[in-house]
């Protein structure tokens, strides 16, 4: 053997990756990669991507090998010993019931997702990072259904995530938010899913959810959390170099990019009102609020970075300052939504306690005691006189976002903030301009909108009444759905609970 | 003595998700294979028709002229979901890495005789790039397939081969003392010299297959049938000979890899030609097509290697080995 020098990372790297792309002549390029031009995006010169990761597919099977040995050992622990017995409250077991049906999913469309840029981006190295990212969301989405399934076998609300995911109104929400990615060309896949999912809006998805576990004494979803952290960070940083590659490729991708990063915010936004209503409401006990999450990750942490990007010319997306006034509204909004029509959701809702609506006011002196501690109150008097509200109507949805008209007016929290638009002879309907500009450019492609309301009415659902589509749904009535007082879930939480005070005597 | 520890007693509710309770027709505790792939693909009610693609939903069954009842019939006899699949192949690469410490301490690549190692240059190093093409076809097939049954395995598929042109690079820069000369002139031969034309004219062309299932009979049965038994059976063997034992060390990974992934795509293919006579009748047909392709296209690279009249034989050893193969399969041929 000849005398051995040695490789920096970097040089190896490319050899024995950046190397094994060839230029077709038995075929042409444009069939080879025909999704690459479609999209007005233009790149000249693909070698100039920089690998941020450098990581050989044998050095990620040792990282991540070692990462599923140890997390699969903890989940066997807390299945053994029954850890949902440390858990704060029952009340916590909805939270992961709403990641499960509505996040879960979402992590699969990524999977298939990234394998679609993983074979379509006609530059090796991001698409070779694209795969390994493609990996990852499968593993995500596997390990959640492995940690969750745990609970599914003591909780209700679990047990059709899949199902339910497909069907159910406020699941197309996240679902329709990944349609809407997943069928978008390549570019625009990776600047949704890459750069304003991953890297602008993730810290308010997943570190809500996995600190939230982390106070409620969710230890197996505390330690996927922490398992996909480091995944996590290399999405991310994929996510700015592909934003950063594109606009330094060719000045005229910057509308295109400016258009999705505003696009795909704002349907951002829309989905993480779940989350804000996880975190003010949902959490037995709470890290912090939604106001406060908002403000460290999105205006502080997503200010810097757009700091950062206007040297492409690239500016903050559009309404976000919107966004941030919605910050003081949305998860009361949202609650209260889900409270109306639980008898129609596969997880409990409740009312805040004396203590919880204490910590809403601290926590939103400017807005929760004067517009939504009043409503919260009459619904608590109603159901001490053995009428607890639900809505028996359904509600009209956003043809974007989809979620039922509940949100108000900018600046004007007593009215409810309608849009229209026409297309084709037909009137569309929208929460927001955030929605309806969204729309507005894309009206073909938003017209098509499975919408669960219009889907029910039009008898696609199973049926005629609620109880036909609940069904339908395949929920559990009696035990998916209504509020936590008397839910199975609460029998049996206290019964463990009278169970364990008598065995310590 | 008798120790009694108190404990709570907690009985579950349910023994696994109701998708794969249905399935088994009872509530029983299921595997982690199965809950982490049974019907977790969406499968209706989709919101928007790509943008590439208006023909169809992004998750498809139309995407292949295969017809199942249900694609998740066709499971994967290793189980692998990501867990598994991740510690399996991260153990196996540390013989890799183990075997490369040896051979590097031994100096055994310089054992091989002047001649061969050129050979072994010429018809080791420019595979890469094929591997390359089949990483391609994994992503493509994970895109464009339908079950999580059959589209996951289709992705570590994928990746395997990018570990396998890896390693591959490596072996050209123990070969050219870590240079790259070695990968630069395997590249050059890749791109012209004639022993290497059809292979990468049959890499590109499984890059356009329309039907991904065909691109699944071509890539995991035809081409993968042909190559490994040839380039890591037949030509191994003869390299034995000459001093070839530390490249056979260095790739008995794909060794190794070629005969478990194959007990997959048999699974796979197995399956879909039982479902129904159309089925057979059109994976018989891509077969006929893909396997004559395969074998033609490495014959040429074999007669170089092996010599005219061995090499010619064992192209068509190869293939008939695959044809006999593919009998078992219950395709016709």
């Amino acid at each position: 053997m000849n005398a051995i020098g040695k490789l920096g990372l970097k040089q190896r790297y490319a050899l024995l990756t950046r190397g094994l792309d060839w230029e077709p002549s038995y075929q042409p390029r444009d069939k080879v990669f025909p999704y690459a031009a479609f999209e007005g995006i233009k790149v000249h010169d693909w070698s100039k991507w920089e690998d941020p990761f450098r990581l050989t597919m044998d050095a990620y099977w040792k990282f991540q090998a070692e990462k599923e040995r140890k997390l699969y050992a903890v989940l066997d622990s807390f299945a053994q010993n029954n850890g949902q017995l440390g858990l704060t409250d029952a009340r916590y077991v909805n939270a992961i019931k709403l990641f499960l049906t509505g996040v879960s999913p979402l992590e699969y469309q990524a999977h298939r997702g990234f394998a679609h840029t993983g074979r379509h981006l006609p530059g090796i190295g991001p698409r070779i990072a694209a795969q390994m990212q493609s990996l990852d969301e499968l593993r995500h989405v596997q390990t959640q259904v492995h940690t969750i399934s745990h609970y599914n076998k003591f909780f209700d609300g679990f047990h059709d995530w899949q199902h339910m995911h497909d069907r159910v109104w406020y699941l197309s929400v996240p679902k329709s938010f990944f349609d809407d990615a997943r069928t978008g060309g390549p570019f625009e896949f990776m600047i949704a899913i890459g750069f304003s999912f991953e890297y602008v809006l993730t810290n308010l998805l997943f570190v809500p959810f996995m600190s939230g576990a982390a106070y409620n004494g969710d230890l197996a979803t505390v330690t996927f959390g922490f398992s996909a952290q480091s995944d996590e960070s290399r999405h991310m940083t994929l996510g700015i170099e592909v934003i950063k590659f594109l606009l330094e490729q060719d000045p005229d991708n910057l509308p295109i990019v400016q258009k999705w990063v505003d696009k795909w915010f704002w349907r951002g936004h829309r989905v993480l009102g779940l989350v804000a209503m996880m975190m003010d409401y949902m959490l037995p006990r709470k890290i912090m609020s939604w106001r406060e999450a908002w403000d460290i990750y999105f205006t502080e942490a997503g200010g810097s970075l757009f700091e950062d990007l206007a040297r492409y010319g690239l500016r903050p997306p559009r309404y976000a300052d919107v966004a941030t006034a919605e910050a003081e509204h949305i998860s009361h909004q949202n609650w209260a939504i889900f409270y109306q029509y639980t008898h129609a959701a596969a997880f409990h809702t409740w009312l805040p306690s004396d203590e919880e609506m204490d910590w809403l006011s601290e926590k939103y002196p400017n807005t929760f005691d004067k517009y939504y501690r009043p409503r919260l109150e009459m619904w608590r008097e109603m159901e001490k006189e053995g009428k607890r509200f639900y809505n028996n109507g359904l509600p009209q949805l956003c043809t974007t976002c989809q979620i039922p008209m509940g949100y108000t007016e900018p600046g004007d929290p007593g009215t409810i903030c309608f849009r229209t638009s026409e297309f084709r002879g037909e009137t569309y309907h929208f929460c927001s301009d955030g929605c309806k500009d969204i729309f507005d450019d894309e009206p073909e492609k938003f017209a098509q909108s499975w919408l669960p309301v219009h889907q029910i009415f039009q008898g696609n659902c199973g049926g005629a009444s609620v109880e036909d589509v609940l069904r339908w749904y395949r929920m559990n009535l009696g035990a998916d759905n209504m509020d936590q007082a008397g839910s199975p879930d609460q029998r049996q939480w206290d019964a463990w609970m009278e169970a364990r005070r008598r065995v310590a005597g | 003595m008798t120790i009694d520890i108190k404990t709570l007693k907690v009985e579950p509710r349910r023994q696994t998700y109701a998708n794969i309770a249905r399935r088994f027709g009872v509530d029983k505790p299921a595997s982690r294979y199965e809950e982490a792939t049974l019907d977790i693909q969406a499968t209706a009610n989709f919101h928007y028709k790509p943008l590439w693609g208006a023909d169809h939903w992004h998750f498809d069954e139309g995407r292949t002229a295969v017809v199942m009842r249900d694609w998740y019939a066709l499971r994967d006899p290793r189980q692998y979901y990501y867990a598994t699949y991740n510690i399996a192949r991260a153990n196996q690469y540390q013989t890799t890495e183990r075997n490369f410490e040896f051979v590097e301490k031994r100096a055994l690549l310089a054992l091989m005789e002047p001649a061969w190692r050129d050979t072994v240059e010429f018809y080791l190093l420019p595979l890469r790039h094929a591997e390359w093409a089949a990483n391609m076809n994994g992503a493509d097939m994970c895109d464009r397939g339908y079950g999580t049954a059959v589209t996951a395995p289709c992705l570590f598929a994928g990746v395997d081969h990018l570990a396998m042109a890896q390693i591959i690079g490596r072996i050209g820069l123990a070969l050219d003392g870590n240079t790259g000369t070695s990968l630069e002139r395997a590249r050059e031969r890749w791109m012209t010299a004639p022993e290497w034309q059809e292979i990468r004219r049959l890499a590109e062309d499984t890059l356009v297959i329309g039907d991904w299932f065909e691109q699944f009979v071509a890539q995991n049965l035809c081409i993968d049938g042909v190559l490994y038994p040839l380039v890591y059976g037949r030509f191994d063997a003869e390299g034995q000979r000459a001093g070839g034992a530390g490249v056979s060390m260095l790739t008995e990974f794909m060794s190794d890899w070629s005969a478990e992934n194959a007990r997959w795509a048999d699974a796979v293919i197995k399956g879909a030609a039982a479902e129904s006579p159309e089925n057979r009748a059109l994976i018989s047909g891509w077969f006929a097509t893909w396997s004559r392709r395969a074998a033609d296209a490495w014959r040429p690279l074999a007669m170089r290697v092996l010599g005219e009249a061995a090499g010619a034989a064992a192209a068509d050893e190869a293939s008939g080995a695959l044809t006999a193969r593919a009998r078992k399969l219950g395709l016709d041929v």
